[in-house]
């Protein structure tokens, strides 16, 4: 596959690496003459200077056989425009974006980008699924692991709403710390009721975490 | 008409006060404060951010503007904010200014206004200097397809 590649920054270059060791054809296009050079040191001949928003660029590094274009510098407008061209004067099969702003994905879609790579939106999100289908997110491990301290978001469909602490049954060697309400930190009793949009703080044993979390959150 | 002008150079901050000295309601956005120096007595909204930010948009009030003109100096912030206005926000008139002919031809073909101030300024320049008589600017606009024939 003869992939094209505009921007050399850290995304480029390590693209440009991994496809050529998967053994594509690339051509590495960076804008800047000192980082153009440092690439060429690298990657050899694989690594021009250009402006990959120009058309006379793209035709001279033989955009009209590529397979794939990638922008991936650091401006989306650039990152837009590279595509766009590389469509509208080349036919280019496949174009990729990365997008900066997260909050332009959306604008890439509704401008007919069909391929947009969003790291910023990527780390977001593997963080979100991981709070929401847990709902007990590890704040800190002490003792080498041993005993964790977590947070305990309580949805309104939650097991122990309106259940006292004394009476939930807890997991030996687990102690509820804290629970914060509306911003409020409480200091807990037995006789605490639990409420919705609670968040409960506790510490407890690394491998009694399953047991707290069935308790608070039900099974899944 | 309600006028929006992204990018407050020389073009950008010379447009405001000739469409606000006719009647017009203008925003100017631009990225650096400092632009708006150029606007001497202009008494519109100016407003700093990005041009290519949906948020800074709306707050220049994109949803009400009957035209966007896009006159900053980097020719794919231009590209990119005339898209965001004509498609997203659907304003009626929406205009480029692009300073690479090959780019400027492109996006016409795509259905984006574009006016390239490069063939303009070099088609005029060059009848002028060849005592010809000018032409229409759309004319000029066609120059870099004709030269590449």
């Amino acid at each position: 596959m003869y992939v094209m590649i505009a921007g050399g920054g850290k995304v480029g270059y390590h693209l440009a690496k991994g496809l050529i060791s998967a053994g594509h054809e690339v051509a590495l296009i960076e804008k800047d003459k000192g980082r153009a050079a440092e690439l060429f040191e690298i990657l050899g001949e694989t690594a021009v200077r250009g402006d990959a928003c120009e058309v006379r660029t793209m035709k001279r590094y033989g955009m009209e056989r590529a397979d794939v274009v990638v922008a991936t510098t650091g401006d989306d407008e650039d990152n837009l425009v590279i595509c766009q061209m590389a469509k509208q004067r080349f036919q280019a099969p496949r174009t990729i974006a990365r997008v900066n702003d997260p909050n332009n994905e959306e604008v890439f879609q509704r401008l007919g980008i069909d391929e947009t790579v969003s790291s910023t939106k990527i780390i977001f999100n593997l963080i979100e699924r991981e709070i929401e289908t847990d709902q007990l997110v590890p704040i800190a491990a002490l003792k080498r692991g041993n005993i964790e301290i977590v947070e305990i978001d309580l949805g309104s469909d939650s097991p122990v709403l309106g259940k006292e602490i004394g009476k939930l049954g807890l997991p030996p060697n687990t102690l509820i710390i804290s629970i914060v309400r509306d911003d409020h930190a409480l200091i807990p009793h037995v006789n605490t009721e639990l409420e919705s949009r609670d968040s409960v703080i506790a510490l407890v044993e690394s491998d009694q975490e399953p047991a707290l979390r069935s308790i608070f959150v039900g099974e899944r | 008409m309600r006028v929006i002008i992204l990018g407050c150079g020389r073009v950008g901050s010379t447009m405001a006060r000739m469409l606000e000295r006719e009647g017009h309601e203008v925003t100017v956005i631009d990225w650096n404060q400092d632009s708006f120096r150029r606007l001497d007595t202009f008494r519109g909204k100016t407003l700093v951010g990005s041009g290519i930010d949906m948020d800074v948009l709306r707050k220049a009030g994109i949803e009400k503007a009957d035209a966007f003109v896009a006159v900053t100096n980097g020719d794919n912030t231009n590209i990119m904010s005339v898209q965001i206005a004509k498609e997203i926000f659907k304003v009626s008139k929406a205009l480029a200014r692009i300073y690479d002919p090959v780019r400027a031809s492109a996006y016409k073909q795509l259905g984006i206004e574009t006016l390239c101030t490069t063939s303009i300024g070099a088609g005029l320049m060059t009848d002028f200097l060849l005592s010809r008589e000018p032409r229409p600017v759309m004319e000029y606009c066609a120059i870099e397809s004709e030269l590449n024939v």
